[in-house]
């Protein structure tokens, strides 16, 4: 993992200081609140419908048990015992008093965590694959370049007030589980002809109102050059992107408007300005920040571990875990174990600080001290061996950590809607919940299989129901809470935007319409075709008919 | 406004030049010919003849629409530039000032003026800004604490200061090249 420096750790600790010093400016009167507004966004604080809530990063996902106890004892001391993971990598507290943020924002900095540029017109924190360091299919580590990254953007004195949010995710994988392809700008990590490693770009992604799948602006970026390519993408948008308009801001109305081929010539000629200057990453400075993320030292160990198959064999409950939960990991003998933070009822995830803890434990007795957090807001302890699953299991088992629901339906990423939220047309959180409950057959959702449902409150698209296989989107109708239905998203390297099913459903009918939709596909399905393969067969209609059927 | 300046509230030797509207039938011409005198872009195209006969200084005013790729090629008829903020959300004019200072080599006066937060002036002046038309009563000490609070900074940018991180130690080496 990445250790601070000397000046990272001065860096977040000034930070503290500053924001202290606004906070009390705020608190006696001297700054108006449309004065505080900026600054307090910078630092990650938004007033909400109830309360102040504080967004804190988890840069590209990573955290040590340290880290995650500290965010327990948080969870604690400034909010009611819970923190929400979010679909970026970060966590947020719902009920912070004011006064205290900058306590709270101390405690963080004690551990090399902050909340800055996690909200705001800036480049926000940098996300990656949620498997990082532990897949078999990654060609190298994206948080070695996340970080890089996230140095070269924390307080960019050029880049802190562009026209919109800018949001960057790598991957390192060419299965993509960072939703490149849906991202301001995306970083593929690639192996040219010659046996290089480079980066793949992708600009101009984004769900929100307006959809758009990024598209490739270049195919292959040398390492070397990864900044100042960045900095040429950055400086166009920062001149060129709309600000008369907040919902053409983003930087995909820019490549939409100006065109893919003319955005691209305006990159590369500012590129060839900053080529090889002061941005050129030095070979050792990669080399550097690439030692932090060396795999941990894994043990020799046997493909198959025989305390674990017994056990899969013996236990019903544990194997049908093992199967939705654990995947393969690079090195023989051990997996990667995802925590599901989708219980049956509950709140996508939503952790309490005892289960925060009970995690951290976990991670420092069978991970190598590591904890991912995944944009479908599950948790994930990285390297795990086979052997120690079953106590792995046991212990996830007592603490409501162990649903065995990971990529099935009762998965849903739902943002936090009508509840919690200012822009909100209708409730999410609920909408989740009730499916979930209608799903609660853990078996029948095995039988289902893969299926992504995402559950977004307003066009905003926070909750991503644009890339769900399935997507609800809250609607207002006179007042009334709607849902609309969109078939065929995805957001890996499949990807594609959802089709609109038909007229929206009442908040009494929305489950309804899910069970619906999930019945037509099994009765469709052929061998164990996964829902978009189906649906890209049959089309929509088939669907429609069932749906429409009674009206 | 007051103007600051090295960290000091100056008096601004500086004035703007009326809009027609506000001065019927003023030109350039008729302007104290020694006064140091800041021009919008539209009046440096309309007066350019009548500007370029005066004994005193010239600066240019531009709009956060106008970017200053339009009149690179008379950069050497101006002692000063000032780039508005017209809402301190407006970032265009940092990199602006960039491109000024860093690729066409203005050496004069870099100004920012309009909406400007004194948490904004440490991002201005590592973009090139020298002098600041900042609101409120005590602009010298919300410029110390400003550039104080924060020491560290990962950037390379043109006003030479060694970055930490990553880009620290080949900015360093590439800055000492150049000294060569």
């Amino acid at each position: 993992m990445y250790r601070y420096d000397e000046f990272d750790l001065a860096f977040v600790q000034q930070r503290v200081a500053q924001f202290r010093g606004q906070v009390e400016r705020r608190l006696a009167g001297e700054l108006s609140e449309d004065e505080f507004k900026p600054l307090r966004l910078m630092n990650g604080l938004y007033l909400q419908l109830h309360a102040y809530m504080l967004r804190v990063a988890v840069p590209y996902g990573t955290l040590s048990s340290k880290q995650m106890r500290r965010l327990a004892r948080i969870a604690r001391d400034y909010d009611h015992g819970y923190g929400h993971f979010t679909t970026r990598q970060n966590i947020q507290y719902n009920w912070p008093k004011l006064a205290e943020v900058p306590d709270l924002l101390a405690e963080l900095a004690e551990v090399e965590m902050h909340a800055i540029q996690t909200s705001g017109n800036c480049i926000r924190n940098v996300t990656a694959d949620h498997f990082a360091g532990a897949s078999a299919d990654e060609i190298e580590d994206p948080r070695i370049y996340a970080e890089i990254i996230r140095q070269w953007s924390s307080l960019h004195p050029e880049f802190s007030f562009l026209p919109r949010k800018f949001k960057i995710a790598v991957t390192g994988a060419p299965n993509d589980r960072a939703a490149v392809r849906f991202h301001d700008i995306g970083l593929q990590i690639r192996r040219n002809e010659a046996g290089d490693v480079g980066f793949e770009v992708i600009v101009g992604g984004g769900q929100g109102r307006t959809p758009v799948i990024g598209v490739t602006i270049r195919k292959f970026l040398p390492k070397a050059h990864l900044l100042s390519y960045l900095e040429a993408i950055l400086r166009v948008y920062n001149q060129l992107g709309r600000r008369d308009n907040l919902y053409k801001a983003r930087i995909k109305i820019l490549v939409q408007q100006t065109g893919a081929e003319v955005f691209t010539r305006l990159v590369d000629e500012e590129w060839a300005e900053l080529k090889d200057g002061a941005l050129t990453l030095p070979a050792e400075e990669i080399e550097r920040i690439e030692t932090y993320f060396a795999p941990p030292a894994f043990e020799t160990l046997p493909a198959n571990s025989p305390a674990f198959e017994a056990r899969r064999f013996e236990d019903r409950d544990f194997a049908r875990w093992v199967r939705s939960n654990v995947s393969a990991h690079k090195a023989d003998g051990y997996a990667i174990v995802s925590i599901s933070l989708k219980p049956e009822g509950g709140a996508p995830g939503d952790a309490t600080a005892e289960q925060m803890e009970v995690v951290a434990d976990l991670a420092e007795a069978y991970s190598f001290d590591e904890i991912l957090i995944s944009h479908e807001q599950n948790l994930v302890l990285p390297h795990v061996k086979l052997s120690d699953l079953p106590a792995v299991w046991d212990k996830l088992v007592q603490h409501e950590l162990a649903t065995p629901n990971i990529g099935l339906v009762s998965d849903m990423i739902a943002c936090p809607g009508l509840d919690y939220c200012n822009l909100a047309n209708a409730r999410s959180i609920p909408v989740a919940q009730r499916i979930s409950q209608r799903f609660s057959d853990l078996n029948r959702q095995h039988e289902i299989g893969d299926l992504k449902i995402k559950i977004s409150g307003c066009i905003n698209a926070c909750g991503h129901h644009h890339v769900g296989h399935i997507g609800i989107l809250g609607v207002d109708k006179k007042g009334e809470e709607f849902y609309q239905i969109t078939l065929g998203g995805s957001a890996d390297e499949n990807a594609a935007i959802g089709k609109i099913v038909g007229p929206a459903f009442s908040y009494d009918a929305v489950v309804d319409a899910i069970d619906s939709i999930v019945d037509t596909y099994l009765g469709l399905r052929q061998d164990n075709e996964k829902f978009n393969d189906t649906y890209a067969r049959v089309g929509i209609t088939p669907f429609k008919e069932k749906l429409y059927a009674a009206a | 406004m007051p103007l600051l300046k090295d960290g000091q509230v100056v008096d601004d030797p500086w004035a703007n030049l009326p809009e027609p509207s506000e001065a019927e039938g003023q030109s350039a011409g008729e302007t104290a010919i020694d006064v140091d005198l800041i021009v919008t872009l539209e009046q440096w195209r309309n007066g350019r003849e009548a500007l370029l006969k005066r004994n005193g200084r010239l600066g240019l005013r531009l709009r956060s629409d106008q970017p200053p790729a339009e009149i690179v090629d008379d950069l050497e008829h101006f002692d000063l530039i000032a780039l508005e903020f017209p809402k301190f959300s407006d970032g265009r004019a940092y990199s602006y000032a960039r491109l000024l200072r860093e690729r066409h080599g203005f050496k004069g006066e870099l100004r920012a003026v309009g909406n400007i937060l004194r948490d904004q002036l440490f991002f201005m002046l590592r973009c090139g800004f020298d002098s600041f038309e900042i609101a409120g009563q005590d602009a010298t000490t919300a410029w110390r604490e400003a550039i104080a609070e924060m020491g560290v900074w990962y950037q390379p940018t043109g006003d030479g200061r060694l970055p930490s991180g990553v880009l620290g130690g080949a900015f360093g080496r590439s800055r000492a090249v150049a000294a060569e």
